[in-house]
């Protein structure tokens, strides 16, 4: 069997899934990996789901991700993790933004936004890690930042160091938003599974 | 050192390493990042065209004058091109000449899901197909050879999946090829009746030197293994087809039109059966069956959409993976119009005075969806101005009374210009919205000769909308804000109810532009709010309920306004907080 790993971003277009890709995709090319990172341009990006999927290993062959195959998925916004939710395989990890993005059926009322979806991912039998991290980025000093404390949370499930991840950040991102963007990972990676 | 590329990043580069001089394109999803990429090397002319025929016709001439030269398009730009790459097969090349063309299998950001392979065959023209980044630089070098070692432009086929999927690729220096000479040769490149009887001769004989040469480049590739499966596959699917099968024996095709015979027939007697695996249509597998080589496919998979592993591995194992599963129908997400988006007002208006709207391609192709429910009908580049024509002759003046075409300043320069111009000359008498964005918006943000710059950013004379409309004969053209949803009703109205062809540019700026700076979000005051929900007409994102109050989410709201005016009772109100 092979020992390709797969991760599945995703979000709702505008949420900076993108820098999230980035710096996974740079880590792990520094670390020797083989690496396809995988995402679709165009029109749904527009507001509309959007999906991300980085796999690595010794020699990576398709750059999708299937269901039943994500190892983690690292999902922005709720509704998004339980549309997700067939992608992660057995025992994998489902860490998750509580945040809220009404789509436009909900909007309109032709559609209800579900409720309680953390509990109803968990009673599915997922290994789900759920938080605010919006909030998180807030008091990191953007909001903009969210993905990069998701990073930070998801990190514990990577076998990199946080000097690592750090350098990986400068290389990544301007100059002027890179202590932000620090301050957000370090807040994620430390929040991970605290109660 | 080894860097992580984009598909179209890896043909850019590809492009550069080869010693390629010029490009020409017109934006396409999933093609357009190709030319962006190749326009930040100084040695490389590029340029965005205003459609892909011209890019063509622009790359044919460079090849013609000597340089190697290339243009990019999705695949329905190949329509559009089609013209100039049958009779550029005929005319041969001095320069390399390649032509790129991405497919957009499962039909991501498209109107419709053709296979472009149909297109190498019909023009007599060799094709090559990647499967990955590091193939997407190399097989531009290998098809710059074919196209001068054999005379003839290039294939090049992309799919969405290779153009955007990043892989592991070394960047090499650039072998700077110089400029042929150019020689005058009508008998090669005039290709009326006379010449062309001989050129298509030589197109004949150069389809036989191919095929020759398909049996043994090393484009094809084969990879013996276990074998009792051989598959036969090409592109992206065989990444997919190695993941789900990885002791399987191969045949990877790498030049895709002509395919070889003997190669073919060799690898299937090697194993004890054969698998074609292609998305779309069933190219590979029909080349082989009239070699009469037995092989299955189509009946165990299907010509629409994307494959992937998991396909693959079921349908040949019959393996099934376990899932979890949500325990409730979750709401669709499509994509919708940006917060802030000029596009909104307009449709508003649209919807209101419930008009039949001709529709075209562009994120305004998104004022189709509800609540806005405004277009009728969106078929190809620059059809919405024709078909309106097309629609109000044969439902005569009344309908002309209630109906518009609506395109964008790119589309209008692609291919709307034309449509208008029979409306005046055939003494038509519909009304055409253009929306301009200052953009072409829907492929992320490129320039158009209406925008005032050029791929590279200089800056150069505007093409001027209006003076094009009145220079094709339009008399009655006005222009107007689309965040001023009562003007806008008004001038409708008044165009509308006028028996002669008008134009009403609909000009605000995409709110995704970087000089668009965003207002302080709006918010909702309580007090004031009736719930009377007429500010979800425009169905902006950022006007959500919460339970029963509606809010503006502020991480969204860009203040642009339009909400305020839907608003019978100033419930919505400016905060004056910084975003």
């Amino acid at each position: 069997m092979s020992n390709v790993k797969s991760i599945m971003i995703v979000g709702v277009g505008g949420q900076g899934t993108l820098l999230a890709s980035r710096l996974l995709g740079n880590i792990l090319l520094e670390s020797g990996y083989d690496v396809k990172v995988s995402e679709v341009h165009g029109m749904s990006q527009r507001g509309g789901s959007v999906v991300t999927y980085v796999k690595y290993g010794d020699k990576v062959y398709s750059p999708v991700v299937e269901k039943g195959e994500a190892d983690i998925i690292m999902a922005f916004e709720l509704c998004e993790a339980a549309r997700a939710l067939p992608y992660l395989k057995k025992g994998g990890k489902l860490i998750v933004n509580t945040q809220q993005i009404s789509p436009m059926p909900v909007i309109t009322g032709a559609a209800k936004y579900p409720e309680n979806i953390v509990e109803k991912l968990k009673a599915a039998g997922a290994d789900v890690f759920a938080f605010d991290a919006l909030t998180l980025a807030e008091q990191a000093g953007s909001s903009k930042a969210t993905n990069v404390v998701l990073i930070g949370a998801m990190s514990n499930k990577m076998p990199f160091t946080t000097e690592q991840w750090n350098t990986v950040i400068e290389k990544t991102v301007p100059p002027k938003f890179l202590e932000l963007n620090k301050k957000a990972f370090a807040l994620g990676r430390e929040h991970f599974e605290l109660k | 050192m080894k860097r992580l590329m984009l598909g179209n990043e890896a043909v850019a580069r590809g492009l550069y390493e080869s010693g390629c001089r010029i490009v020409s394109a017109y934006p396409g999803t999933p093609s357009t990042e190709i030319t962006e990429f190749v326009s930040e090397y100084d040695e490389v002319y590029a340029e965005w065209a205003p459609n892909e025929k011209v890019a063509t016709e622009v790359a044919i001439g460079a090849s013609m004058g000597g340089a190697r030269s290339f243009c990019a398009m999705k695949h329905v730009g190949l329509n559009v091109a089609a013209d100039p790459l049958f009779t550029a097969s005929y005319t041969g090349v001095n320069g390399g000449l390649i032509i790129a063309v991405a497919d957009d299998q499962g039909m991501h950001s498209s109107q419709n899901e053709q296979d472009s392979r149909h297109y190498a065959i019909a023009s007599k023209v060799p094709m090559v197909e990647p499967s990955d980044s590091l193939e997407c630089k190399e097989y531009v070098k290998k098809a710059y050879e074919i196209s001068e070692k054999f005379d003839t432009p290039v294939l090049f086929r992309l799919s969405t999946r290779v153009s955007h999927s990043q892989s592991l690729v070394e960047e090499c220096p650039r072998n700077d090829v110089p400029l042929k000479e150019y020689v005058k040769n009508p008998a090669k490149y005039v290709m009326m009746p006379g010449n062309a009887k001989k050129r298509h001769v030589v197109v004949e004989e150069r389809s036989k030197a191919l095929e020759a040469f398909a049996e043994t480049t090393d484009l094809n590739t084969v990879e013996m293994n276990d074998t009792s499966v051989g598959i036969i596959t090409a592109g992206i699917t065989y990444q997919y087809a190695k993941e789900a099968m990885p002791n399987a024996s191969f045949l990877k095709l790498g030049l895709i039109n002509p395919m070889p015979v003997e190669l073919i027939k060799d690898f299937a007697s090697k194993v004890d059966k054969v698998y074609v695996i292609e998305e779309l249509d069933d190219v590979i597998e029909t080349h082989c069956k009239k070699y009469g080589i037995k092989v299955e496919s189509k009946e165990h998979f299907t010509n629409i959409g994307e494959y992937s592993q998991k396909m693959i591995r079921e349908a040949l194992t019959g393996e099934k993976t376990e899932l979890y599963s949500f325990s409730e129908d979750i709401p669709v997400r499509p994509p919708v119009m940006c917060p802030g988006c000029p596009h909104r007002g307009m449709f508003y208006v649209l919807n209101k005075m419930k008009l039949m709207v001709s529709g075209d391609i562009g994120c305004y192709t998104l004022g189709a969806t509800p609540p806005l429910n405004a277009m009728d009908s969106t078929i190809c580049m620059g059809a919405s101005i024709s078909a309106l024509h097309g629609f109000n002759k044969a439902r005569g003046i009344d309908s002309a009374k209630n109906s518009v075409a609506v395109i964008g300043d790119s589309t209008f320069m692609h291919s709307g210009i034309t449509g208008l111009i029979n409306i005046t000359y055939n003494e038509g008498i519909s009304t055409v919205i253009v929306v301009d964005n200052s953009i072409t918006g829907m492929t992320g943000h490129q320039q158009n000769p209406t925008t005032g710059k050029t791929l590279k950013g200089d800056i150069v004379e505007k093409i001027s909308i209006e003076k094009v409309c009145e220079a094709a004969g339009v008399k009655r053209v006005r222009v107007v804000d689309p965040n001023e949803p009562k003007l806008l009703e008004q001038m409708l109205k008044e165009e509308l109810s006028v028996e002669e062809p008008s134009v009403i540019i609909c000009r605000r700026p995409c709110a995704l532009l970087k000089y668009v700076k965003a207002k302080p979000p709006v918010h909702i005051n309580n007090d004031k709010c009736k719930r009377c929900k007429a500010c979800f007409k425009i169905g902006c994102p950022a006007i959500v309920m919460k339970g029963n109050d509606v809010t503006i989410d502020t991480t969204l709201c860009v203040g642009c306004g339009l909400c305020e005016k839907m608003c019978a009772f100033s419930a919505i109100e400016e905060s004056g907080e910084e975003k």
